[in-house]
């Protein structure tokens, strides 16, 4: 099929929604359902289009197999790739995870104005880049015992905020309160206890960074000041995930998943997709100890929160609390979920997987932290190097749409390589530089691969979830002071 | 005449290569190679530390798939930055394929090592090796 046909297949329902009927490929059991504007269709690549096909062949799988706005090709599933399968009937996919598990974001808010950091922003990123470990190799400040790390598989941000890193409200405002009940470290190998134990504390590399911004839009007065931002004042953003651990976990039950794939007799379009029924000893396994990552994850986030505040608080001269560092909230992107949905009239338990997508979850929705069930989750939508980060919250139509689930990002148009060769981080840094950008990296060719020009406009992305009430913009945030790993 | 070598091709987020070698062990010591440079270019790094590797898995292309995890997970807790792979034998067996080999590189060192990206782990998706009229090939695409 020529890319032309490819494209020709799909169909519009409405605006910012397209289908991939089932006819697209053999095998198909739901059809996909793609979220993006006409612009962001024309430039859609056919092979996301296949990646989110393949999805739809996997038993069990509900409704649709559905790509975010900001979608793009990645390996098994689709990176923008949300899917939820029967608990009783559908399988679980360390695929549709990713490898980065609970790569995820958390915004922290100031009663800092803009006035008293920008002057001073270049010498708080160094303290801040001295403070953080980052990069490829880097090495934690932090030395855990086996059984904190235990801990910290099994409690997440609690563990961490019960060890001192940390204050009560940070677990209130965290997705699922930092921890998913399900984790079990005994499920966790030993390769990836000897990976995550030196690096805990550590910001990682590629697309994770530690920002510094400024509140510059409100959209939503009313839900920003439930928040707690204010338009003028400076948030700090934390992009990190669950490091070499989380690596080595997925690449561990891929391996199983691989086999058991085989075991189960389901039929695969492509290996990256390998799963087992989620009610198998294989399927349980790997949620148990993905379940574990992602608390490292929380655990790992929190305790650079801590470490933010603390250099917040010498370099200001303040104690956190006078200067309002209360953590607004906390998302997963590379999460599989045991979540209930409503699907054909009934409610119905589901193994949601968000793959490069963050949860949206809707007012009045109890799993909505009580602070804001009434106006509904934060949603933090982090812009690339340079661009501008949102705040949105869940809207009316994210559950009957899709699952509860918005964009997580801009998403990738160009690879690494192809960015190292157009851009130069030097140049970009002194760009950046005239914008009032302050970047600082480990090394300039990091500040490449991220160069703005690599993602999608995170604006674009992020009106299709405002349009189609999925999720709605709050506050947009700029950055000016970003440290990259 | 030594057909080993390896090329990097394009992929909007991910590092793709493909290996070529005379034997199987020659695609995979290619392989091994091209995953390093994605993670460090141009270095030179001395022989300083030595690991021996030895495998055992089903397939040929688990075994790549074992043989590359393999070499991250040391990288990253054995604290080695590889230069040099070695894989002496991949011999079939009655359950699989066998891998023996080592490499060897310099103790990590971020002031003086300039690293170019994280390999976050190799992937499944369109992992093949494949026997070629002249020896074999393996694509391998890496998660960054």
């Amino acid at each position: 099929m020529t890319q032309q046909q490819a494209k020709d297949f799909v169909r519009k329902v409405d605006d910012n929604i397209y289908d991939v009927p089932m006819d697209f490929q053999e095998g198909m059991r739901v059809p996909g359902r793609i979220f993006v504007s006409q612009k962001l269709m024309n430039d859609l690549e056919v092979d996301t289009l296949r990646q989110t096909a393949n999805v739809a062949t996997l038993p069990g799988i509900q409704k649709y197999s559905m790509a975010m706005p900001d979608a793009h090709f990645g390996y098994g599933f689709p990176i923008g790739g949300v899917a939820a399968f029967d608990a009783q009937d559908g399988v679980i996919s360390p695929g549709g995870v990713g490898f980065d598990i609970n790569c995820g974001v958390r915004i922290i808010r100031t009663d800092l104005e803009v006035g008293e950091v920008r002057p001073r922003i270049k010498e708080l990123m160094n303290e801040l880049f001295k403070a953080i470990p980052s990069g490829v190799g880097s090495k934690s400040r932090l030395r855990v015992s086996g059984s904190e790390l235990d801990d910290a598989f099994t409690y997440g941000a609690r563990w961490a905020v019960e060890s001192g890193y940390g204050v009560e409200s940070d677990i209130e405002h965290c997705e699922d309160g930092g921890f998913i009940d399900a984790a079990d470290p005994e499920k966790v190998s030993e390769k990836a206890h000897k990976r995550g134990k030196p690096q805990f504390g550590t910001l990682g590399s590629g697309n994770h960074f530690l920002e510094i911004q400024e509140v510059d839009k409100i959209y939503e007065p009313e839900i920003a000041k439930a928040y707690g931002i204010r338009e003028g004042t400076i948030t700090i953003m934390v992009h990190c995930g669950s490091r070499g651990a989380g690596h080595q976990i997925c690449t561990d039950y891929l391996r199983v998943m691989e086999q058991a794939s085989r075991k189960y007799g389901i039929t695969l379009p492509d290996k990256q997709l390998a799963c087992a029924p989620a009610n198998s000893r294989e399927g349980q396994d790997y949620f148990k100890a993905m379940a574990a990552g992602a608390n490292y994850a929380w655990a790992n986030r929190q305790v650079i929160t801590h470490w933010v505040r603390e250099t917040f608080e010498k370099f200001f001269g303040r104690d956190a609390e006078s200067m309002g560092m209360d953590l607004v909230y906390d998302v997963a992107h590379n999460v599989a979920k045991l979540e209930e949905h409503e699907i054909d009239g009934i409610k119905k338990p589901v193994y949601v997987h968000r793959k490069g997508a963050t949860r949206a979850f809707p007012p009045g929705h109890m799993d909505v932290p009580a602070t804001y069930r009434s106006v509904g989750q934060p949603v933090l939508i982090p812009g690339s190097m340079g661009t501008p980060s949102y705040i949105l919250h869940g809207a009316e139509r994210a559950m009957e749409l899709t699952f509860g689930s918005a964009c997580h990002g801009a998403g990738r148009v160009m690879g690494r390589a192809e960015a190292k060769r157009k851009f130069r981080g030097e140049i970009l840094e002194k760009q950046l530089a005239d914008q009032g950008i302050t970047v600082i990296a480990t090394h300039p060719s990091m500040l490449a691969e991220e160069a703005p020009g690599v993602y999608k406009s995170s604006s674009e992305v992020v009106n299709v979830m405002h349009d189609l009430h999925v999720a709605r913009k709050v506050v947009r945030v700029k950055p000016i002071g970003v440290a990259k790993g | 005449m030594n057909t080993s070598h390896f090329e990097y091709l394009p992929h909007p987020a991910d590092a793709r290569f493909i290996a070529h070698g005379t034997t199987l062990e020659d695609t995979f010591e290619q392989a091994a190679q091209a995953m390093f440079g994605v993670i460090i270019q141009n270095a030179t790094l001395e022989p300083e530390r030595q690991v021996d590797i030895e495998l055992e898995s089903e397939g040929l292309e688990n075994l790549l798939y074992d043989y590359l995890s393999e070499l991250l997970y040391l990288f990253e807790v054995e604290e080695i930055v590889f230069g040099q792979f070695k894989v002496d034998s991949v011999e079939q067996t009655n359950s699989g394929y066998v891998l023996k080999g080592s490499a060897s590189g310099e103790s990590i060192d971020t002031e003086c090592h300039n690293f170019e990206t994280e390999v976050k782990a190799v992937t499944y998706h369109q992992l093949k090796v494949e026997k070629e009229s002249e020896g074999y090939s393996a694509h391998v695409i890496v998660d960054t």
